[in-house]
Order: structure tokens, then C-alpha cells, then sequence
């Protein structure tokens, strides 16, 4: 994508205090991305995925977050830093300009509303217009979205929908409002195959239609694959790798990516070969340690010249157009890495 | 062949739904399970799958006897447990054990990891060599935790660490057959490989069958000698790994196995993808006919009167339609 991007953040940290010390959940994260491009975040529980979303929109309790960095969303009308900008600013921004889905669409309908008046509430937010307009728009959306007899079931509520079908409805009260921006979290792990992939369908029917800037949280590495323009790779708070699906997927630079390919069986092979598992658990968020946050579960460590993984943090370097990577590892011994780990299944 | 250590014959488990209150009455019945025929040896392992609500963690709960099945027979060893009072079934339980999905609900937390994993030998009243806290050492050693940690509580320990204490409380008494109830869905990616290398690893020193109940198809494809797809309490297809997941006949299991995303952008993206229209319907009042006659694109009028009966169609290799895949 050669457009400006519409969202750029730039050395964002989001850190929370703590009795037993300050949290870093994420630390030092640029990246951005255009309309119409699919950006997909990686990474386990504790990477820092969800903390960077919930910052960009503007979700975290100020109080209890420490924010600093910049993300920029680029309106028509100028760029505005949410990170910076008043609480008032930035909720006028919520679900015009950017939107959110989640992981569990029970949770985050309310039980005792129909689905109408939900649909209604968002759309009414932005909108003039009576509430039949609202309910006429509302009716739209689910249909948009593949929910059979719409208008009858517009006045149901979420317990009476089945999980796809709740997370459809969520899809539906994001995009009511035509956001530039959606960013989904985990939108698909609460559901079964079948019905991930007629979310995932549908997701990307979706950003066709509205011409939407995609960010995708996922841990899993299918759907990845499947779905994103770029991947960004995090690991222990900070972005290990980033690049486009086929950097990461066919030239993995950074030992965690290398490894996490390695690491997960494939439907598609049917050879009896061990996983290569990633040796020891992330580290704790509090007590980062010295230098590379992955060190003590990298094999190459000890490639490295001069200690430097122990002693001095990798920044994000440049490996080609577009493709980055946090690793001190040389390009020669990077190549080596691949094959062995590659080689060794 | 030799006898089986597991035979299942027709195994039902139907649970009464009741209308509720102080009168309540029986309104109908949920075949979770309904029909499981299978047999597994010593050192093999039989992957259970299907999506929410199919009947697989009922299947794998009614095998140890959890459930009091309905109907059926589970024959261990030539005998057969259905029948068995929980007390003459206690000397059957330190050869089948279970590991649970969540390493987090499963253990007690007011417990130590050494009273958790001494705990079988406790109930089963056996003292093994060397005394219980050597052999809660080793066991702790074997599944890669670090025996000095016998006295911390659950919450001190990670995720795959839990489930490695989860594993170790199973293999204490040298079972011979566990039921893996989604040991691994509960971890994250890079923690998954090292459970699932470890079961492999158990599994090859002690000779254990595995019953691996799982939906992620990916790991069940890398674990399973043999498959069984399941889809509202019964059996689609049953077969040797490899022939299911090269050539699956049932259109429930080709449609399954083309949702799974593969992590390969180029293959991913240019697969060709049976999406199946709809949701599950409710296990309470499942369809008439083939219970998968709602979503199958291949569906006729005979689906939706005649239960397709499980047929052999190949060396091991079964499958439930009226209309199989060529």
C-alpha cells in the first residue's frame, strides 16, 4: 500500500504500576496502517497485543495506565494523537473513526437490551434521525452481515443469537457508523472452525466494502496466514518482528518467529515429525531482563559476538524493504538459524 | 491382531432435560453420545474431534466411567466396566486416567504440587518404592518441572507448567490408558509444542493409549494413529489418520478439515474453502434424518428422513452418509 496511512503510532508504551513493580506491558511500538490494508498482530498472552489496541482506542484508565507515545489517526479534517488528546476528543472518535470487536461476543452484548436497541444506541451516536431510521439502519447492518430474517430478528436478544451469530452482530454495531479504522481482537478464538471461517469471510467482505484500515489480533498463526497484508510479531511487550505475511512466513528473521513457525503442527502435513517446541515461558512483565527479552529461550544467543544479547537491547532494524527485526544475530548466522531450526523437524 | 486394552460397543450417554422447579418432569433428552463403537491398543492414540457441543468431552468422560453411560458396553481388558459399581471400579481407575483442559481449574490450589500428584497414590492406597515423595520427585523430574518446587501452590506455576503437574498426577500410577480432554487448547502457541512433545515422549516409554479429545485438527492430525469425527453425539467418519486427512469421504469432515487454516500464506489463501452455511442445531432437538442434513451442501430428501448408518468403506476406514464424497 503505497497511501498514507491512516493510523501511525509511534513509540507508544503502556506501562502499569503495580504493588510488585511497574508492569511494561508495551514498550517502544511503531507501526501503521492505510485503508484497506490488513495489518495482523502475533504474539502470546502477555505480548502486549491487546494493551497496544486498547491504548489506540483510547480504552485504558488513565489513572491507572501509564501512556506515553503518539498515535496518530489521519481524519480528514488533520491528524489527532488520541494518546494526547482529551477524553472528550477521543470518544468522538470511537466508533466513527475507529472501532473495536472482541474476543467474546457474550460478554460484550448486553444481556438485558435487544439487539436492535443496541444497533440503534451506536448509530444513534453519530446520527440525527428517529428511532425507526435507526432501526431501519439497524436491520441493514444485520442483514450486511448474514443474519438470517433480519427484521425479525433485530428485536431478539443476544441469548437468543448462537455464538457466530452474536459475534456477527458485534461486526454489525462496529461498522454501523462506517469506521475507518477496525481493530479486532481475537474475533474468531471463541468459535468453532466451521464458523471461524464464515467470520473471517466475512470480516474481509467487510473491510472490502468500507474500505477499512484492518488490524487483526490473533495468536493463532493460520489465520494469520490467511488473512493479513503485514504482520507484526510481538514478544514480551515489544515488536520482535515486522514485515509483510510472506517476510515472515518465508524469511522469518528473528528467533521467536523462526521458532514459533516451527512450533505448531499443520493440517496440510501429514509427516510424523516432532515439534520443534520453543524451550522455557516468556518472562515476567515486571523484571524484564537485561538486553533481548528472549535471550534466555534463544539457542543463538551465544552466536552473538561480545554478549551483546545479555547486555545491550536489540533495536528494530531495517532487513529489507519494509521487513524488521529486533535481533542482534548477524545476516550469516541468521540464514544458518532457518535451516537449523527448519531442517531439524 | 491382539485384544484390545479399550473396546467400546455402542456407547450411549443420553442426559434427561427437565422442565424444572419443585415439579419438575422429564421433557426430552440430549443424546450427547449416541452410538460409539471403537477399539484402541496399548501405545496408540485415537483423536476424538468434532466442534462445541458434538459429544466428544461427554465420549471421553463416559469411557472412564465419569458418566454413568446409558447404554453400551466399555469392555477394558476383556471385561466390561458398564455394569460396575464406583466401588468395583476403583481398582480399574489407577489404569485409566485423565488429563483435564484447563491447568487452571483442575488443580486445587490449596494444595501443594506434592499432595496433588501424591494424591493417586494416596486413594489407591500404594506406597511405591522409595517412598511417596521420591516418587513424586522423579515424576516432577520426568514431565520437566523442577523437583524442588514440591511444596508450591498451583498459582506459583505458569500455564504449561500446570499442565505438566496436570500430566504428572495422571502418569503416577502407570495407567494404561488416559483421556486427554484438550490438554493443550488451554496453552499458548509456543507452550503447546512442548506438552504435546512430552505426551509423545510418555507415550513411547510407558506404552500408554491415548483417547485425545481435542478440536484444534492440526494437533490431533500430529498426535492421532486414528480419528474420529464427530457431529451432534454421532460418528461421521472413523479412520487411520492418514487416510482421513488425505482423502476425508464424509463432507462434514471435508468441509472440517478445509476450514482449518493453514499457516502458509500462499496455500492458505489460494485453498479452496467449503464454507458451511449456518450454525450447529441445538443437540436438545437435533435434526430428522442425517444430523448434518441442515448444513450439507450435498444433502438430499433421503437425508432428511433415513439415519445414515456408520459403513465400511475401505480398510478401517467408516463413514455415516448416504451420498459419500468420491
Amino acid at each position: 500500500m503505497t497511501n498514507k496511512p491512516f493510523l501511525e503510532v509511534k513509540n507508544l508504551n503502556v506501562a502499569f504500576p503495580t504493588e510488585d513493580g511497574l508492569v511494561k506491558a508495551s514498550s517502544d511500538i511503531s507501526f501503521s496502517v492505510a485503508r484497506g490494508e490488513t495489518l495482523a498482530v502475533v504474539g502470546e498472552s502477555g505480548s502486549g497485543k491487546s494493551v497496544t489496541s486498547l491504548a489506540v482506542m483510547g480504552l485504558h484508565n488513565r489513572k491507572s495506565a501509564q501512556i506515553s507515545g503518539q498515535a496518530f489517526l489521519n481524519l480528514e479534517s488533520g491528524p489527532v494523537d488520541v494518546i494526547s488528546a482529551e477524553d472528550e476528543v477521543v470518544r468522538k472518535l470511537r466508533g466513527k473513526a475507529m472501532s473495536m470487536i472482541f474476543q467474546d461476543p457474550m460478554s460484550a452484548l448486553h444481556p438485558y437490551y435487544s439487539i436492535g436497541n443496541q444497533l440503534i444506541e451506536a448509530w444513534s451516536l453519530y446520527n440525527e434521525g428517529s428511532k425507526e431510521d435507526g432501526r431501519k439502519r439497524a436491520i441493514e447492518m444485520l442483514d450486511l452481515v448474514g443474519i438470517p430474517a433480519a427484521d425479525k430478528r433485530v428485536d431478539e436478544y443476544p441469548h437468543q443469537f448462537s455464538g457466530g451469530m452474536r459475534q456477527r452482530v458485534m461486526i454489525a454495531m462496529a461498522l454501523i457508523n462506517n469506521p475507518s479504522l477496525l481493530i479486532a481482537d481475537e474475533p474468531t478464538t471463541a468459535l468453532d472452525v466451521t464458523v471461524q471461517s464464515q467470520i473471517l469471510q466475512l470480516i474481509r467482505d467487510m473491510q472490502k466494502e468500507f474500505n477499512m484500515a484492518l488490524i487483526l489480533i490473533t495468536h493463532d498463526l493460520g489465520v494469520v496466514a490467511e488473512v493479513a497484508d503485514r504482520v507484526n510479531v510481538m514478544y514480551a511487550g515489544k515488536i520482535v518482528e515486522s514485515g509483510t505475511a510472506d517476510d515472515i512466513y518465508y524469511r522469518p528473521d528473528h528467533p521467536y518467529a523462526i521458532g514459533l513457525l516451527n512450533s505448531i503442527p499443520r493440517v496440510d502435513q501429514l509427516e510424523d515429525k516432532r515439534l520443534v517446541a520453543i524451550p522455557g515461558q516468556p518472562p515476567s512483565l515486571i523484571h524484564l531482563p537485561q538486553g533481548c527479552s528472549f535471550r534466555a529461550r534463544c539457542e543463538f544467543a551465544d552466536r552473538v559476538p561480545g554478549n551483546l544479547c545479555a547486555t545491550t537491547t536489540p533495536t528494530l532494524d531495517q532487513k529489507g524493504d519494509g521487513h524488521f527485526s529486533r535481533c542482534h544475530l548477524p545476516e550469516s548466522e541468521l540464514i544458518k538459524a532457518r535451516v537449523e531450526i527448519g531442517g531439524r523437524k | 491382531m491382539t485384544q484390545p486394552l479399550l473396546k467400546l460397543e455402542g456407547l450411549k450417554k443420553h442426559f434427561p432435560t427437565t422442565t424444572g422447579g419443585a415439579f419438575s418432569k422429564t421433557k426430552g433428552t440430549v443424546k450427547a453420545v449416541d452410538g460409539i463403537d471403537l477399539e484402541i491398543h496399548a501405545g496408540q492414540t485415537i483423536g476424538l474431534v468434532g466442534e462445541s457441543g458434538c459429544g466428544k468431552t461427554t465420549a471421553g468422560r463416559t469411557i472412564l466411567k465419569l458418566y454413568e453411560p446409558t447404554e453400551g458396553k466399555i469392555i477394558f481388558e476383556g471385561e466390561d466396566l458398564a455394569p460396575l459399581s464406583p466401588k468395583k471400579m476403583k481398582p480399574y481407575r489407577s489404569q485409566m486416567q485423565m488429563i483435564f483442559q484447563d491447568p487452571f481449574a483442575s488443580l486445587n490450589p490449596r494444595q501443594t504440587v506434592g499432595s496433588l500428584i501424591s494424591a493417586p497414590f494416596q486413594i489407591q492406597g500404594i506406597t511405591p518404592e522409595g517412598g511417596i515423595i521420591e516418587e513424586v520427585q522423579r515424576l516432577m523430574k520426568r514431565v520437566g518441572l523442577n523437583p524442588e518446587h514440591i511444596n508450591r501452590y498451583p498459582h506459583e506455576f505458569s500455564g504449561g507448567q500446570r499442565q505438566r503437574i496436570g500430566v504428572a498426577r495422571a502418569i503416577a500410577l502407570k495407567p494404561k490408558l488416559i483421556v486427554a480432554d484438550e490438554p493443550v487448547s488451554a496453552l499458548d502457541v509456543s507452550i503447546q509444542a512442548q506438552v504435546v512433545n512430552l505426551l509423545e515422549d510418555l507415550q513411547d516409554e510407558f506404552n500408554m493409549a491415548y483417547i485425545f479429545v481435542a478440536h484444534d485438527l492440526s494437533v490431533v492430525q500430529h498426535i492421532s494413529d486414528r480419528v474420529i469425527v464427530m457431529y451432534l453425539g454421532k460418528v461421521m467418519e472413523e479412520a487411520d489418520k492418514h487416510d482421513l486427512f488425505s482423502h476425508p469421504r464424509h463432507p462434514y469432515t471435508k468441509a472440517l478439515l478445509s476450514a482449518v487454516p493453514v499457516p502458509d500464506p500462499k496455500i492458505g489463501r489460494a485453498r479452496e474453502r467449503i464454507i458451511l452455511q449456518g450454525d450447529l442445531p441445538s443437540p436438545v432437538n437435533p435434526p430428522a434424518g442425517c444430523v448434518f442434513n441442515t448444513r450439507c451442501w450435498k444433502a438430499q430428501d433421503r437425508c432428511r428422513t433415513e439415519v445414515p448408518q456408520l459403513m465400511q468403506i475401505g480398510v478401517n476406514h467408516r463413514i455415516a452418509c448416504h451420498f459419500p464424497e468420491a
